[in-house]
């Protein structure tokens, strides 16, 4: 099966295990992971404005390229899947975007982008299945405490993202399961780490992401796992004591192609 | 009263309904920065509904909201707050002049592990 994959600018400079083991786990599974063309950063944040367009034209031309290709548009980082979901949401729901992307894009943006847009975890519980993935485990992470980490992302807006429940999400911990290992759930797991206030208030981002990883260590967690490069470097930066991985590691361990 | 042009424009831009509001607090009770901000999300909604958006405007509050949605997700009344700070720290990095972070403080803000989407996500929040 083959699904469009963006990969973001992060994944190709400093987070380039996350997509690595990715790509190796997709293979495993049977998947095609099949890089879209030409992408351009989606820009790291969506900007929550109506009247600005322009800066999210990169996630327009992502959508667009993959109903091309005829497949469904695969992300991976959090802040990417986040952005473009958003966009394509927006196209659908705002008249004025349409008409005003249309105009720019020379396109009928209603119709050009609506493109699947669905996420690596999506991708393992609706594809794969979680289930199907057990099976094919074959280094279980048996005795393993994982803690899932969230964060804003994949969550928020609950209503535009429908990822999970955004208070009470399950996703990752069944994933987890699906693994062998043990998931531990704290109350910080869906809370902020603080995010792009690092670049000039990196002790207010310590704050936060301190309040994280200390939670989940109250809760006995041994690893964190995140889709979000960004979480990791601020959950890093804040001195963790719970050692902070990408998920994709976990599943590459689990499946035996790390 | 009349409505000035910048509560006409942080209305549209954010396509929120500050009328919803019944100041329960609950965005602010949610908000992760709370502590480093002056005004507080509940706050935001109260003066873009009192039409005193100058007041928001130079508060230095507008850079530390950390786009969480948090507040907006927990609004028992839909209203949005997050979409509200977002428009009010749009207009002022629309003002001529005021981006907030310039490209040239980059280098002196970057070390070796610094992951580009922090500096794009900085660069879209508080630079046009
Ligand atoms: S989006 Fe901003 S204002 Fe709202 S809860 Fe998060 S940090 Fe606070
Ligand atoms: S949570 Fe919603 S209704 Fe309550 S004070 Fe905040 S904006 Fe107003």
């Amino acid at each position: 099966m083959t699904f469009s994959y963006y990969p973001g600018c992060t994944l190709k400079t400093k987070a380039k295990e996350l997509d690595a083991y990715a790509r190796r786990s997709a293979e495993a599974l049977g998947i095609t992971l099949a890089e879209l063309p030409d992408w351009q950063c989606c820009g790291g944040v969506y900007n929550n404005t109506k009247d600005e367009i322009a800066t999210k034209l990169s996630s327009v031309r992502a959508l667009i390229s993959a109903k091309e290709q005829g497949n469904k548009l695969v992300t991976l980082c959090s802040a990417c899947h986040n952005v473009i979901k958003r966009t394509k949401n927006e196209i659908e729901t705002n008249d004025d975007m349409a008409f005003r992307v249309s105009n720019y894009m020379q396109c009928d943006a209603r119709k050009d982008s609506d493109t699947e847009v669905v996420h690596f975890f999506e991708l393992l519980r609706d594809t794969v299945g979680f289930d199907e993935l057990k099976k094919k485990v074959v280094n279980p992470l048996t005795g393993r405490k994982i803690a899932a980490y969230y964060g804003c992302l994949l969550l928020r807006p609950g209503k535009v993202l429908q990822f999970d429940n955004p208070e009470n999400p399950k996703i990752m911990e069944d994933f987890i399961r699906a693994l062998g290992a043990t998931p531990v759930i704290y109350p910080m797991r869906n809370e902020c780490c603080g995010g792009y206030i690092a670049i000039e208030s990196s002790e207010a981002a310590r704050k936060n992401s301190a309040a994280i990883y200390e939670s989940a260590e109250g809760f006995g967690a041994d690893c964190m796992i995140t889709a979000c490069p960004l979480c990791r470097y601020n959950l890093i930066k804040a001195e963790s004591t719970v050692p902070v991985v990408y998920f994709t590691e976990l599943l590459a361990e689990a499946l035996g192609v790390k | 009263m009349l409505t000035s042009k910048e509560k006409e424009q942080i209305i549209r831009s954010s396509g929120a309904d500050v009328t919803k509001c019944m100041r329960c607090g609950k965005c602010s009770g949610a908000c992760p920065s709370y502590d480093e901000m002056e005004y507080h999300p509940h706050q935001f909604v109260y003066f873009v509904e009192k039409d005193q958006i100058e007041k928001l405007l130079n508060s230095p509050s507008i850079y530390k909201c950390l786009g969480c949605s948090v507040c907006s997700e927990r609004c028992p009344r839909d209203v949005g707050p997050s979409k509200i700070v977002e428009a009010v720290l749009a207009m002022a990095v629309r003002r001529q002049d005021e981006n907030h972070l310039k490209a040239e403080n980059i280098p002196g803000m970057v070390e070796d592990d610094t992951p580009g989407q922090l500096l794009v996500s900085a660069f879209r929040k508080y630079k046009k």
